[in-house]
């Protein structure tokens, strides 16, 4: 073998093995990060962490109950202004929407799509709490909303446009008109793929901090209503995580692994779902 | 046809807005109208994004003018507001983070696209999509009790004996610095380097592989000098997005970047970068000077990564509409 072609082959077996040590650093953070989470989190884990108010600064123990259900309700009303503005404006991209029109929501949805999460928040507060003068659940919801409509735009039109041509010519063929043709026929074939995109959205705002830090707000007590301040996992997170007690620090840790959690489940569920593909028929 | 004589007399003018009516009354065009309003108000929120960043910014905009780009103080309490100490450390630590992001991110989407067995590429792909749904206040939480300590114990003072000559490694070590918020920023650009990459070059045509093997070309020379320039521009593309990211993640970058609004040459001072200012000061901020001035810098970041999200998405829809064509 002349050195030309030894040193050609060399090159080959030293180039491709560095990529694959990059695969394998980019995938071996994710178990370094699932595993100090769950060694740090699971040693601080304990059922208080899901019963119990957080105490006042200086004592040790408490919980994040009402952070855990403010996110919860955080995550509700976001559904509420998110999902129905979404999912709609996935119907019109694939069933009724004209080329031009189309393509322009597209490209808004992508660009929506890429905003900071930040000036998200900073959109919210003009429209929301700078008028009501104070911080609110509603501000946090509608900021996490905004963010959840182009996944759920982009997912419920891909999903629709999975759907075969063929049942919708079959149901206009019986005389069906089109709109009912779309929600009877179109949208229930879809709506394994538009349920998987309703949860990836979720575990995506679920994870979201810094549209809330001006919206939301926070609070160390339960908030009635949806008219104040409210707590946020992510937001506890920050707020235990920079400040100076070493409690703190162990709760920030159990909290991110609950949140983690979560929002991996979700992932999982979701995307096993997809690659299930998209079932017709059923429902 | 036979019939058409003996309804014609019956029949209105078949003008559009009967059509319409007709359609009305089956619901189909109040179907079409909901579902438009829908689409509609997507693009009536952008615009709203941008007109209240814009109302909400006047005194500022007033006051400063385009100095307010060049200013190097930030004094609240003086009403002194210069943003250059926070573009300077957002575009620093994501050039940093691509610096990082890049080889990493391509050289493993080069892997998974022409190396890997499909099943093992599937599961990598798999994780690195999960990775990128991490929310970034955790990749902060391993940032400041992690990373931190690691680069202050470790990696800064190795580098400081070995490169100190450097400017840029020189000075105080605290651990929260301007390095700390690129390497958080790499690791979290990754996943969508690879996942966009690998995608692009998935769809170069497999004839191109097989002419530059059969010239006799190593399968790396076959990559690198015909796969990865075919898909070249689509991996730019990939880059764009994932700057777009870096420039407006504020979580993890306000948790680990020191928070100081200094120019250093350093990469070892603590910095501060727009995202994170207005993490930390928006609630804080007394005087609408001082608040509409945090608004100014969220009007500059929202136009930055539209600016680039917008150039990296026509250069995708570019590259894969041709893409189609060729095959």
């Amino acid at each position: 073998m002349s050195f030309r072609t030894y040193w050609r082959k060399s090159v080959n077996v030293v180039m491709f093995s560095l990529t694959g040590v990059c695969a394998l650093v980019t995938v071996s953070a994710l178990f370094f990060i699932l595993g100090y989470l769950l060694w740090y989190g699971g040693k601080s884990l304990n059922w208080a962490f899901f019963t119990h108010l957080p105490t006042p600064v200086g004592e040790t123990g408490g919980g994040m109950a009402n952070a855990i259900v403010g996110s919860g309700k955080l995550l509700l009303l976001a559904s509420l202004v998110g999902l129905p503005v979404g999912i709609l404006g996935g119907v019109y991209l694939a069933e009724f929407g004209g080329h031009t029109f189309s393509f322009i929501v597209r490209y808004t949805t992508d660009l929506l799509n890429g905003v900071p999460s930040i000036v998200i928040g900073i959109f919210a507060y003009t429209i929301i709490v700078l008028p009501m003068h104070h911080f609110s659940a509603l501000a946090g919801g509608m900021a996490l909303g905004l963010m959840m409509i182009p996944i759920a735009v982009r997912t419920t039109e891909e999903s629709l446009r999975a759907v075969p041509g063929t049942l919708r010519e079959g149901a206009l063929a019986l005389g069906t008109c089109k709109w009912r043709t779309v929600a009877t026929v179109v949208m229930p074939a879809a709506m394994r793929g538009i349920v998987t995109g309703v949860m990836l959205t979720l575990a995506r705002v679920a994870g979201e901090t810094a549209p809330l830090l001006f919206t939301a707000f926070s609070n160390r007590f339960w908030s009635s209503g949806w008219n104040q301040p409210i707590a946020s996992l992510p937001v506890m997170i920050y707020t235990y995580a920079i400040a100076p007690y070493d409690d703190w620090h162990r709760q920030a840790w159990a909290a991110g692994l609950v949140l983690l959690a979560l929002v991996l489940v979700a992932n999982i569920v979701a995307r096993l779902m997809v690659s299930k593909g998209v079932s017709f028929g059923k429902a | 046809m036979g019939s058409a004589p003996t309804t014609v007399a019956h029949m209105r003018p078949p003008g559009r807005t009967w059509e319409f009516i007709k359609r009305l009354r089956r619901g189909d065009e109040v179907a079409h109208l909901i579902t438009l309003l829908a689409a509609t108000s997507i693009i009536v929120v952008t615009v709203m994004v941008v007109y209240q960043l814009y109302v909400n910014s006047a005194l500022p905009r007033h006051k400063f003018g385009f100095s307010f780009f060049l200013g190097r103080t930030w004094d609240p309490v003086s009403g002194e507001f210069g943003a250059l100490p926070f573009i300077y450390g957002t575009v620093v630590s994501s050039a940093l983070a691509l610096l990082l992001a890049v080889p990493l991110g391509v050289g493993a989407a080069i892997f998974l696209s022409e190396l890997a067995p499909p099943r093992i590429s599937t599961a990598t792909t798999f994780v690195i999509e999960l990775l990128a749904a991490v929310p970034s206040v955790i990749y902060g939480l391993l940032g400041i009790f992690i990373l931190v300590p690691l680069l202050r114990i470790g990696v800064m003072p190795f580098l400081k004996t070995t490169l100190g000559f450097l400017p840029i490694f020189q000075g105080p070590i605290y651990g929260v610095s301007m390095m700390a918020g690129g390497f958080v920023l790499a690791i979290m650009i990754v996943p969508f380097i690879i996942s966009v990459s690998r995608e692009v070059l998935l769809a170069v045509p497999v004839e191109q592989r097989e002419a530059a093997l059969a010239l006799g070309a190593t399968k790396w020379e076959s990559t690198w000098q015909v796969v990865v320039p075919f898909a070249r521009v689509g991996i730019m593309a990939s880059i764009f997005l994932a700057l777009a990211r870096a420039l407006g993640e504020t979580m993890a970058v306000t948790m680990v970047i020191g928070n100081d609004p200094r120019i250093s040459a350093s990469l070892f001072a603590p910095a501060y970068s727009i995202a994170a200012v207005i993490a930390n000061e928006f609630t804080e901020a007394t005087g609408d000077l001082y608040l509409q001035a945090l608004i100014e810098l969220g009007l500059v970041l929202f136009l930055l990564t539209i600016l680039i999200n917008g150039l990296a998405r026509l250069v995708i829809i570019a590259t894969t509409q041709k893409g189609t064509a060729k095959e």
